[in-house]
């Protein structure tokens, strides 16, 4: 008889949640690698102002910049930069149908045409920050 | 009042952040910091870029797109640690350096946009 | 293969203060469910084993259990697909342990009872009124989150519902939504007071595991996130309109 129990008083057991709980399952790692590409999302705007910072700051200094950013180990990380923002996206477009359910005229949009519909935005914006960029060079 | 949170002002902070972070950033990591080191790309010349980034639109798309992106970061973060690491303890310390750090920046965000 | 082993967790409160392994060895027919061996134990083995079921065929929710760490229905689980075994067997995670495969679930119960998971009207119809009427269009806009059986496999897989017990969790959401797209209820505001909330809707981050491991294909994920962007909505109109009506 176990010392610790006494009748008619109810010993319900709940487990302790591991630290690492999210290593259990497959679904889990990949729910955690999701989530910490936000740490890259922060990273390429801070980045980004630094950016545009450097530029505002003269030709000279904006040269210096950009070699510093050519350097191969930061290559090497932006690599990876690149990598987890395009996980980012396509996580984030592929979650897109699930919160848009819209009906237009009484019918139910279908879910892969507001997935295309999204990644056609991604494809457009993606396009008009190309010739942005690359329109006067 | 109602007792509903005004956790869904994050929330939309987060969402509109992760979205203009999920459609612009893959192009501008690309274009910016891995094509032209690779030699893949052009560089972008410094006057061209210098007269794009005055351009009043471009001003404001840069301003939302840094600030939105950190308040995207500061939601997502805060929760990850709150759930992956347990940390229900430090919970009003991650929200405070988190949504503080969003904040900072976005006022950096906002003074370089206008000055440079 | 002839038979295949169970390794089932037993949890005896007034023998032992932790559960415990027990190995059973079931004959291994082809047609036979997780459900169909458990039985087998319960009529020749070991009668002391404890654990919920009914319907046996996928319409009640009470036989829901962790099959190999999965929250699944025995029932619709054949020995088959976890050959060679041995297949292990938990109670539903999230839930606080009875007594072998038995789960305390008065958190869920009183949750949704939370959500007033009925018709709320203003002004109720009188019987010379007639009957509500619904067409086609408005059923299907909440046909899906009606299927739901209760069975709360997707609290077993929610991580969050076992981190922060608060939450009020996916299927209870899910039955809020299937009230608040119903034509004929007025309870939308009522039901937004209680799960715009930190322990409402804001807790969730969208794993999604929800509605992966959903036998009705309820999709509560969907719901939730859907619910997410009406809260939203309603909270910009309130800082924008402050006057105006919920």
């Amino acid at each position: 008889m176990n010392p610790d129990y006494r009748l008619y008083h109810p010993k319900w057991h709940r487990r302790r949640i591991p630290i690492f709980w999210w290593l259990g399952k497959r679904s889990y790692i990949r729910f955690i690698a999701r989530e910490l590409t936000s740490v890259f999302v922060a990273y390429c705007a801070v980045l980004l102002l630094l950016q545009t910072w450097m530029l505002g700051r003269g030709e000279a200094a904006y040269a210096r910049f950009s070699e510093w950013l050519a350097s191969p180990p930061l290559v090497g990380f932006h690599l990876l930069t690149l990598l987890a923002v395009v996980f980012h996206t396509v996580t984030w477009l592929g979650l897109a149908p699930t919160a848009l359910v819209i009906s237009v005229r009484g019918r139910r949009v279908p879910s892969r045409a507001v997935l295309l519909a999204h990644y056609a935005a991604w494809a457009v914006a993606s396009g008009v920050v190309a010739w942005a960029l690359l329109g006067g060079s | 009042m109602s007792r509903r949170s005004d956790e869904a002002g994050l929330w939309l902070s987060f969402s509109s952040g992760g979205m203009l972070a999920a459609l612009l950033f893959p192009a501008i990591a690309f274009l910016f910091w891995i094509g032209p080191a690779l030699g893949w790309t052009p560089s972008p010349a410094y006057d061209h870029l210098v007269g794009l980034v005055r351009h009043p639109l471009v001003r404001v798309l840069l301003f939302a797109l840094i600030s939105l992106s950190m308040f995207h970061w500061a939601h997502r973060f805060r929760y990850t640690l709150y759930d992956g690491l347990q940390l229900y303890h430090l919970n009003h310390l991650i929200a405070v350096v988190t949504y503080g750090l969003a904040t900072v920046l976005s006022l950096v965000a906002g003074f370089v946009v206008v000055t440079v | 293969m002839d038979s295949i082993t169970l390794e089932v967790s037993r949890y005896r409160p007034e023998e032992e203060n932790e559960p415990s392994w027990q190995d059973y060895e079931v004959p291994f027919r082809k047609d036979w469910m997780v459900l169909d061996a458990l039985n087998h134990v319960k009529d020749h083995l070991d009668g002391t084993l404890s654990y919920r079921w009914a319907c046996r065929m996928g319409v009640c929710g009470s036989c829901g259990m962790m099959v190999n760490g999965e929250p699944v229905l025995t029932c619709a689980t054949y020995l088959e697909t976890c050959a060679p075994g041995p297949i292990r067997v938990e109670p539903l995670r999230g839930f606080p342990v009875i007594r072998d495969l038995v789960g305390d679930l008065t958190d869920f119960l009183e949750k949704l009872e939370r959500v007033k998971p009925w018709i709320v009207r203003d002004k109720e119809r009188s019987l010379d009124e007639g009957e509500y009427r619904q067409t086609p269009e408005e059923l299907a806009e909440y046909k899906q989150y009606s299927m739901c059986i209760n069975c709360m496999l997707c609290y077993a897989a929610c991580p969050i519902y076992e981190l922060e017990p608060e939450f009020v969790g996916p299927a209870a959401i899910a039955l809020a939504q299937r009230y608040n797209l119903d034509s004929r209820d007025d309870g939308r505001a009522a039901r937004m007071d209680v799960l715009a909330r930190q322990d409402g809707i804001w807790a969730c981050t969208f794993v999604g595991e929800c509605s992966a491991v959903c036998p009705k294909n309820v999709d509560p994920a969907g719901a939730i996130q859907r619910y997410k962007l009406e809260a939203a909505t309603d909270w910009v109109k309130a800082m924008v309109l402050p006057w105006r009506k919920r």
